[in-house]
């Protein structure tokens, strides 16, 4: 199947940094795509880059078989938008919004009036269309930006970490609205995020870090890199348990808070010998299966946490 | 290819917003009708009948009539810049992103804009209109329709001139403080409190180059149904000339920053 959208060497540099370095993915249609990543891992500037908010400094995007750098026009009529920030108006009813935003892509009069009606009913918004937008919940005001989204059916939707600030209630709904896009079949879905639960929702996954992909796949190929199983156990003496367990076996221990991480092929053969050998050190044992962040740690090499708080974005280094 | 349907989206959502907020009302309708308390109930009958020379043209007439013209003028300015403040909200409140992505072109999108802004000045402009035929001033349906001709022309020229400001501002608190920093001078420099003539040569050089003296001197010759008074060029029309060339350069320095799409134009 022909990639919907294409990405070459893409680069972008803001102020010397660089927020993405040598980019190159390929997305197949119809698919609920996710960018999984710590905030300063390039999936923002990815995000406004496709969305045609601005162009990369370098590299070439083709989507839906037009040149981004060129032809971003033509890409703007097929492309919906859910940015992570409400872009409704909130002095304006939702009937309103989702108007307005029909007319800004060409639709009018009665076919513009059914489309609306058809969105409002199918997200379930019909009774709150006269509201307006400002005294939504976070919840209803996302599902409006899906509904306004979808107005010119467009073939490609992009959605920026969009369950920022909704409760987990409101966050479910949305991943439901979400997967009947998928099963609709027209419609490729593009996601950012930095939840592991959200990304576990996505046909297929590109794990960014520094601007560059570090894995990609679904979720149950990725989880399938690591081998075996992870043991997690809980202690206050890390250090000095981590030096024991490297010195015992022959592995790496993970300094995780509040304890320490194994990977190992056979992890729950190993929980009785933790706590007979460490007996003074062990608060507690578990095992897992490898979930997406053990996935992202193994290839990055380290903490989702500790690359949050260590990278500069672009946009960090605005705020200040 | 220009889309008319996105222009007057665009412009039917500053209307909505405009009468949504009730004090921007207030304060558009409120404004001419002080000014009409005051001028009609008193204050108007003070001013004395004196004569006037202007561009080489003695004419006879009261500081009502030379007062009035600048009082609209100041009226629209203000309107009209501080209307464009709705472009900093929309990029604050998030709304300008969605436009951004969608396919409506830049200039569409200005132009919507503008004709919001130009549309409330416009209407106050027009408010003094009415005014003026109860305050002594009786004009013919002609000077009228030129008025109000002059009227829209300043009112697109200055909300262009706060777009084109606006778009530079991240803070309503900023755009304020800037504003007022040049928009009084501007005025005050316009010949709206003192003709030209008879001004130091510096302020008179600072009054030929202020585009808002043109813009008056144009409702002037409107109100006072001279058209050789108050010229700034003996050349016919120069005055409209010069408004239009303003209006055009700012549409242009608008559509460039626009146009730009850069990181620092989305927050």
């Amino acid at each position: 199947m022909n990639p919907i959208i294409e990405i070459k060497n893409l680069i972008h540099e803001y102020k010397g940094q660089r927020a993405l370095d040598g980019l190159n993915l390929s997305i197949t249609p119809n698919d609920v795509f996710g960018f999984l990543g710590p905030n300063g891992c390039g999936k923002t500037t990815l995000f406004r880059i496709l969305s045609t908010l601005f162009p990369p400094t370098n590299g070439e995007v083709q989507m839906m078989g037009r040149d981004l750098l060129t032809d971003f026009y033509s890409i703007r009529r097929k492309l919906g938008v859910v940015f992570q920030n409400s872009s409704l108006d909130v002095k304006l009813t939702v009937w309103e919004n989702m108007i307005y935003q029909g007319r800004l892509y060409g639709l009018s009069g009665r076919v513009l009036v059914r489309r609306v009606e058809e969105l409002l009913n199918r997200f379930g918004l019909s009774e709150r269309k006269k509201d307006l937008a400002g005294v939504l919940s976070g919840g209803l005001k996302r599902r409006v930006e899906l509904a306004k989204s979808l107005l010119h059916d467009p073939s490609i939707l992009i959605l920026d970490e969009p369950s920022t600030g909704l409760d987990p209630g409101a966050r479910l709904d949305l991943w439901k609205y979400i997967q009947y896009l998928k099963s609709m079949g027209n419609v490729t879905v593009l996601v950012t995020t930095h939840l592991m639960e959200e990304a576990e929702n996505c046909a297929r996954v590109a794990v960014m870090n520094k601007g560059c992909l570090a894995a990609l796949g679904s979720p149950d190929e990725l989880k399938k890199e690591l081998p075996g199983e992870v043991v997690e156990i809980q202690t206050a003496k890390c250090d000095e348990l981590r030096q024991a367990i490297e010195k015992q076996y022959d592995l790496q221990a993970q300094i995780i808070p509040g304890g320490l991480k194994l990977e190992h092929p056979e992890g729950h053969r190993m929980v009785a010998q933790l706590m007979e050998k460490f007996t003074g050190l062990v608060d507690a044992v578990m095992v897992r299966k490898p979930t997406l962040e053990d996935v992202f740690i193994h290839k990055t090499g380290y903490q989702f946490w500790m690359s949050d708080q260590s990278d500069e974005t672009p946009d960090r280094i605005k705020q200040k | 290819m220009i889309s008319l349907l996105a222009i007057r989206t665009i412009w039917a959502r500053e209307m909505i917003r405009f009468y949504r907020q009730p004090s921007r009302v207030m304060g558009a309708i409120g404004t001419p009708l002080i000014f009409w308390l005051l001028i009609g109930s008193g204050f108007g009958s003070s001013f004395q009948t004196k004569t006037v020379t202007a561009g080489g043209v003695s004419s006879q007439m009261n500081y009502l009539l030379y007062f009035f013209p600048g009082t609209i003028l100041l009226v629209l300015l203000f309107s009209s810049i501080f209307s464009t403040i709705s472009l900093i909200q929309d990029r604050s409140e998030g709304f300008l992103q969605s436009v951004l992505v969608s396919p409506v072109s830049r200039a569409e999108f200005i132009l919507g804009k503008i004709f919001g802004g130009t549309t409330v000045s416009f209407l106050q402009g027009v408010l003094f209109l009415v005014i003026a035929q109860t305050v002594h001033m009786a004009l013919r349906p002609v000077q009228v329709i030129e008025a109000a001709g002059v009227i829209f022309s300043v009112s697109f020229a200055f909300t262009a001139l706060g777009f084109v400001l606006a778009w530079k501002f991240k803070s309503v608190q900023g755009f304020h403080a800037v504003m007022n920093l040049f928009l009084m001078p501007m005025w005050f420099l316009s010949g709206a409190m003192f003709p030209p003539d008879g001004a130091p040569g510096w302020i008179r050089f600072l009054m030929n180059v202020n585009p808002l003296s043109y813009g008056l001197a144009l409702l002037r010759q409107a109100l006072s149904g001279q058209t050789n008074a108050y010229l700034f060029h003996p050349i016919a029309g120069f005055e409209l000339y010069v408004l239009i060339g303003f209006t055009a350069m700012l549409f242009l320095v608008a559509h460039f920053y626009a146009a730009r799409r850069r990181v620092e134009d989305l927050v």
